[in-house]
């Protein structure tokens, strides 16, 4: 981990847990891995942009976790009575077309937003980081075959690719899921192989194969955990692309199927009101759309403090 | 140099050179068959028996069996791949339930209208893209690039098919500026015989330019917003560029000599991010055909997008997996085209 921005601490200055976490001779390991993760929230928390997407972030979070206390009322509770009602004092963002609370269905449906973007990064980014590494660090012939596999998906359009493997599964969250992450690791796979070819000859691999280390053990212990930040960097970039692709996923009818409060279905269901009830439609769209600038957001500030050389490309 | 080396050099060079294209086929033609393999896998995998969906489940047993052998499902996987290679290569991928025609004529029927919307998309992102991005380079850091950035951020962050349906909501439902979602009134449906299938080119051939009013009134919208994404990528791309020439030996020198900024930004520095952003272009236009399936979706757009989400929502495999290799191979080839003309255009890169 390296920060652009290194921190002196003059004596006397700042807080006792600032100047112990800032010590320029830390006395322990644990004190030199905190201080080290200090100073990279000081360089992050520079980037006002970021802050604001990592608070987008959270409180994604708190509304999947606290779902059920927080939305006024239940996702699912139709009534007819006040069906296509425009917002108001007991309907902040308006009812739908059965008269469900539009607000506390996005509420709900952060839940399904976090479980795909978790359930995606879950299995692309360990599948990526296995791939790339393996063969960066063979080489040879079982390089060129996974790198070719790699570049045949690669070459197939995301959405489309993803859109036939839902057509062969058949729709549903779940099977959304899996076709993300079909689509989502072969950058994983890249950016693994590039950084393990740059460490692979390293002095620090040499000497613990001297020891007697195995390529499992190389790959494992050494190789992968300095492939994890740029690998991380790049997984919170594509989460915006991954949400966007379940909500066009949802909003084609062939993601999470209805009552389920998942945004993308929820903006195709109000596209029949669209011209008079505006609402319905617009609402979860721009849910969709803060999160995933959020996670732009949080992205670039990552990219910053994680991985300083890959800036402005 | 004697004569001789120099021709050496030059059959060298010719055979290097020969050796480069060989190798950038065989990757190509590799890619493509590994595109036939994953949809082919994926036509395997689907849960609908294709026998059953053929001839209705009250047919007979026996008449299920000759269907089964007619459709070559008897024979090992391995031989039914390359029969499916060997239909790809004849343009047929089996008919679509949907509309029962052959797939391929369903393609070559709706693939116009994607084409007319990408290109207009396309021009939509280069006409602003570009100049947006120089300017963003030559004001780096101040307001200018600060628009450039949040453009760009909007572009990444929003959903193509709810930002369709608000630009339909605004510009249709309130303001009444454009027509409303499809190529032509209905009014002007089916008036004109398609030559090129592109609406636009068709009817200022037949000289009906009121066709040609309407047409272009309802590709404005579609364009804008699907063009919208190119803007963001052509102009990024156009501004890291820049800012890259900006920095080198020569603009200094040409400054020192005098030349006049607006040369120096706009001929100098411009005419060398020509060849990059020729890439830029040809990748925006390849992911446009992607955005296209949203886009046709939201503005009933009769394209090939329109055409693989009609069939993807009543399992119409046959024109799901003909239209994912259609833009599969278009996509692969606009890649190839782009890295041709590279080489072809920056002599270092032969």
């Amino acid at each position: 981990m390296t920060t652009q921005v290194k921190y002196t601490t003059p004596e006397g200055q700042g807080g006792r847990y600032h100047r112990w976490l800032l010590a320029s001779a830390p006395r322990s390991r644990y004190q030199a891995r905190l201080g080290r993760a200090y100073q990279a929230w000081l360089t992050f928390r520079q980037n006002r942009l970021a802050v604001i997407g990592l608070g987008i972030i959270i409180a994604l979070v708190a509304a999947a976790a606290l779902a059920p206390i927080i939305a006024p009322y239940p996702p699912n509770a139709p009534d007819l009575s006040i069906r296509l009602a425009p917002m108001s004092a007991e309907h902040w963002l308006g009812t739908d077309e059965l008269g469900r609370d539009i607000l506390s269905r996005i509420i709900h449906g952060s839940r399904l937003t976090l479980y795909v973007i978790v359930l995606v990064a879950i299995i692309a980014a360990p599948v990526g980081l296995l791939i790339g590494t393996v063969a960066g660090y063979a080489g040879g012939w079982l390089d060129m075959v996974l790198m070719r596999i790699t570049d045949i998906f690669l070459a197939f359009p995301k959405l489309i690719l993803a859109l036939a493997f839902v057509a062969a599964l058949g729709p549903g969250i779940e099977n959304a899921i899996i076709a993300i992450a079909i689509t989502a690791w072969p950058p994983y796979a890249r950016i693994a192989r590039a950084e393990t070819i740059t460490i692979r000859n390293a002095d620090f691999i040499k000497a613990a194969r001297l020891q007697g280390a195995g390529p499992a053990r190389l790959i494992w212990g050494h190789v992968m955990p300095l492939c994890l930040s740029s690998l991380i960097v790049r997984v919170t970039l594509d989460m915006a692309g991954i949400i966007l692709t379940a909500a066009g996923l949802g909003f084609l009818g062939l993601g999470a199927q209805p009552p389920l409060p998942e945004w993308g279905a929820m903006i195709s269901s109000g596209r029949k009101f669209m011209l008079d009830q505006w609402w319905v439609a617009a609402m979860p769209g721009i849910a969709i759309f803060v999160v995933s600038l959020g996670f732009n957001l949080l992205g670039d500030g990552l990219r910053d403090v994680l991985d300083p050389k890959a800036e402005g490309q | 140099m004697g004569p001789r080396s120099q021709t050496s050099a030059q059959g060298n060079r010719a055979w290097r050179y020969g050796r480069k294209l060989s190798a950038l086929i065989a990757s190509v033609a590799l890619t493509f068959v590994g595109l036939l393999f994953v949809t082919f896998l994926i036509g395997r995998v689907v849960p609908i028996d294709p026998v059953l969906a053929a001839v209705g489940d009250r047919a007979p047993a026996e008449v299920y069996e000759r269907v089964r052998i007619e459709l070559g499902l008897h024979l090992p996987l391995y031989q039914q791949f390359f029969v499916y290679i060997a239909k790809v290569f004849q343009g047929d991928f089996g008919r679509s339930i949907l509309t029962a025609n052959p797939v391929t004529s369903d393609i070559l029927r709706v693939f116009p209208a994607t084409l007319e919307l990408a290109t207009a998309a396309t021009f939509f992102g280069i006409l602003l893209g570009i100049p947006m991005g120089v300017i963003g380079a030559v004001h780096q850091g101040r307001w200018p690039d600060q628009v450039l950035r949040v453009v760009g951020l909007f572009g990444y962050s929003v959903p193509v098919f709810w930002l369709g349906l608000m630009g339909l909501l605004l510009f249709y439902g309130r303001l009444d500026w454009v027509p409303g979602p499809g190529r032509l009134d209905v009014f002007y449906e089916g008036l004109l015989t398609p030559t090129t299938g592109v609406i636009l080119i068709d009817s200022a051939l037949a000289g009906e330019w009121d066709i040609f009013r309407n047409a272009l009134a309802h590709i404005t919208l579609p364009a804008a917003i699907l063009g919208y994404f190119s803007l963001a990528y052509i102009s990024r791309m156009t501004r890291s560029f820049m800012l890259e020439q900006l920095s080198q030996e020569y603009i200094t020198t040409a400054r020192v000599k005098g030349v006049s900024e607006r040369a120096v930004i706009w001929r100098h520095a411009l005419g060398n991010v020509r060849i990059p952003l020729v890439t830029v272009i040809a990748l925006s236009y390849g992911n446009l055909l992607e955005g296209s399936v949203l886009t046709e979706t939201v503005f009933a757009w009769p394209g090939l997008g329109f055409y693989l989400t009609q069939s993807l929502l009543s399992a119409d495999m046959n024109a799901v997996l003909g239209g994912t290799i259609v833009v599969g191979t278009v996509f692969i080839g606009i890649n190839l085209l782009s890295d041709a003309l590279y080489r072809l255009m920056d002599p270092r890169a032969r």
